[in-house]
């Protein structure tokens, strides 16, 4: 049987029409807002959750404020649902856009933050962005970096052997690509004959903490490394939603349809650095994504002032609340 | 791999082919062993590692060490070790059974020593086994092995075993040092020592009950095993001996361990050295036995 996500059926329609089309890659309006909610609600959340580090409330802040952009399609996309018949999510510590886009409530982070008992990834064990949902196959997010994209061989070989055209997703960093267990994946997604459904995904920010990406790699692109074992790969504008979500849906298809692995590469920004250990400000140069799509939507007419400053009112309380509650 | 494997609900037992590898994979064998608590419940991962431990075949450095004592530090885990094919075959039933990761440390040296019990379903002859399951010597392609029709036989983990009884002395080992140990307390036995000797099985849980009832009995014991001496894992159950045995001994707990040595060296006289031999677990034994409290 067939599954479709509410995101993809609403991709389907009719896109935004006239001389904006092109703008935003055919996708309808619904789905434009919807993309744009969902960002300016995880953006708000990680500033939320920077704030109430910032209040002694917890005792360390880490999360992907800056990956909006690629976040919530890849949260958007994929089958959700428990059980080898559905996508399964092996991400990093800087998903929270994901986990927004999949459904997450603000609380649930907010718990996970301030290690609450109640905190239904961890009971108060981990750090902020280590979720787990089993509900919605996410595995659970580990401090050890790079240490996902084994694991989730094993699920997508799992899934093969289930033929239930279920797909494996994995995300990190790309200082972690630097690790033995990053090449692993690409050798035992890739044997021939053997290949398994995986979408092996790197958000590239350009830092592992302090070391810069130029410092640390010789390769063009990390997707490029992909290639060498002859997966599907390419590199994408991870601070484009638009870009993001078509690359995204055009490379889960491909996934379903061959059994084979793929592999993106996203640029991303790192807003407000490493974690709260590197200060956890905002870094002004960097390519705002929530701002720039806002932009966009506003001058196209998508979207407009007064539903703009009503989410950002509406999410910032939802914020507070959470916090209070969580209290 | 085997991680995710379990996770989507399958089970499996990934193989590391020496324990001397494995710490290529120190990260997710504790990521492994602290999934089901760090997630608050929500992914168990039912999973077994096997992997052959231990000298005893000359296989120099990287082909000898042992791993029970890191393994004993691998919170989450599930450890055991057989000393004899039918508890290597309980020990495997009950591990791929366990919800939790299990660690199957097999000896490699007992890896081709037939036991005194058979495996429910195993030929009796020896030479029937071979021609069903060896594979033959040069061309193999067309060949297939013939597995014995095997009954389920497990051994809980957590249970250890009375493998000698005696009343004056406790030796609590496992794997293949267990033989070894068995071998010194049959030869103590002709001189008039009588030694009770514990096979351990399980390294984490282990059995504490058994131990402490030998011990309360005998008094005096000697933990063998030939992982390394600084840190071992004998020393913390001697340690738990003293603590809640110390007034029932008759003389200090003793633990006999390979030498703290970074590795086995290929020649006999340096693997001699650095293990635990028959002769030393005799002398140990004639030690605590001289004792006097």
């Amino acid at each position: 049987m067939k599954k479709t996500t509410p995101a993809a059926k609403v991709g389907q329609n009719q896109g935004v029409q006239g001389k904006t089309k092109n703008l935003f890659g055919g996708l309808s309006k619904d789905l434009l807002l919807q993309i744009h909610e969902l960002m300016v609600k995880s953006r708000i959340l990680e500033e939320r959750l920077i704030k109430i580090y910032r209040a002694g409330e917890s005792f360390f802040w880490i999360g992907g404020p800056g990956e909006e952009a690629w976040g919530v399609p890849l949260g958007l996309l994929p089958r959700k649902g428990r059980g080898i018949e559905y996508d399964f999510f092996h991400l990093h510590y800087r998903c929270t856009p994901t986990m927004v886009a999949l459904g997450m409530p603000m609380i649930e982070a907010t718990r996970l933050m301030m290690n609450r008992s109640t905190d239904i990834s961890t009971g108060g064990r981990n750090f902020s962005g280590h979720y787990c949902f089993p509900q919605w196959n996410v595995a659970p997010v580990t401090s050890p970096i790079e240490v996902q994209y084994p694991i989730a061989c094993g699920t997508a070989h799992a899934q093969k052997r289930a033929k239930a055209k279920a797909i494996s997703i994995v995300s990190g960093g790309d200082a972690g690509t630097a690790e033995g267990d990053f090449a692993s994946c690409l050798v035992w997604a890739s044997r021939r004959g053997q290949e398994l459904p995986l979408l092996i995904t790197v958000q590239n920010n350009r830092w592992g903490i302090s070391t810069s990406y130029q410092g640390q790699h010789g390769e063009e692109s990390i997707a490029n490394r992909a290639k060498a074992f002859e997966i599907r790969a390419r590199v994408v504008d991870g601070n484009d939603p638009i870009e993001s979500y078509i690359a995204i849906r055009e490379e889960l298809d491909y996934i379903r349809r061959t059994g084979k692995p793929s592999f993106i590469e996203a640029s991303v920004s790192r807003l407000y650095g490493h974690s709260s250990a590197s200060g956890a400000n905002f870094e002004k140069g960097d390519f705002d994504c929530v701002r720039e799509f806002e932009m966009k939507l506003l001058k196209a007419g998508v979207l407009t002032d007064s539903r703009v400053k009503e989410l950002w009112r509406q999410y910032e309380a939802e914020g507070v609340a959470a916090a209070d509650q969580a209290r | 791999m085997a991680m995710g494997i379990a996770m989507a609900g399958d089970r499996c037992v990934a193989e590391i082919q020496f324990c001397d590898y494995i710490f290529n994979t120190i990260d997710l064998l504790k990521i492994a062993g602290n999934t089901l608590w760090v997630t608050h419940g929500n992914y168990s991962l039912p999973m077994v590692v096997m992997t052959p431990v231990g000298s005893g075949i000359h296989g120099s450095v990287y082909h000898s060490h042992s791993f029970d004592a890191w393994a004993s530090r691998l919170a989450g885990w599930k450890i055991v070790m057989p000393a004899t094919p039918l508890d290597a075959y309980g020990l495997m039933l009950s591990a791929i059974e366990d919800p939790n990761p299990v660690l199957f440390l097999k000896p490699k040296a007992l890896m081709r020593v037939r036991g005194d019990q058979l495996i429910p379903g195993e030929p009796s002859d020896e030479k029937t086994l071979k021609s069903m399951i060896d594979a033959p010597i040069g061309d193999r392609r067309q060949w297939v092995p013939r597995w014995p029709d095997l009954e389920a036989y497990h051994v809980p983990i957590g249970k250890g075993q009375i493998t000698r009884k005696g009343d004056q002395v406790t030796v609590v080992s496992y794997g293949r040092m267990l033989l070894v140990c068995q071998e010194a307390a049959d030869q103590l036995k002709t001189e008039g020592f009588s030694i009770e000797v514990v096979d351990l099985r399980s390294i984490y849980p282990y059995d504490w009950g058994l131990i402490r009832e030998s011990v309360m009995k005998t008094g005096r014991v000697l933990f063998v095993n030939e992982d390394t001496e600084v840190t071992n894992f004998g020393e913390h159950l001697a340690y738990r001996v003293v603590q809640e045995c110390f007034y029932h001994l008759l003389a200090r707990p003793q633990v006999l361990a390979g030498q703290n040595v970074p590795g086995i060296g290929l020649h006999p006289n340096l693997e001699d050295a650095s293990i635990p031999q028959k002769k030393d677990i005799e002398n140990a034994i004639r030690a605590l036995m001289a004792e006097v409290p």
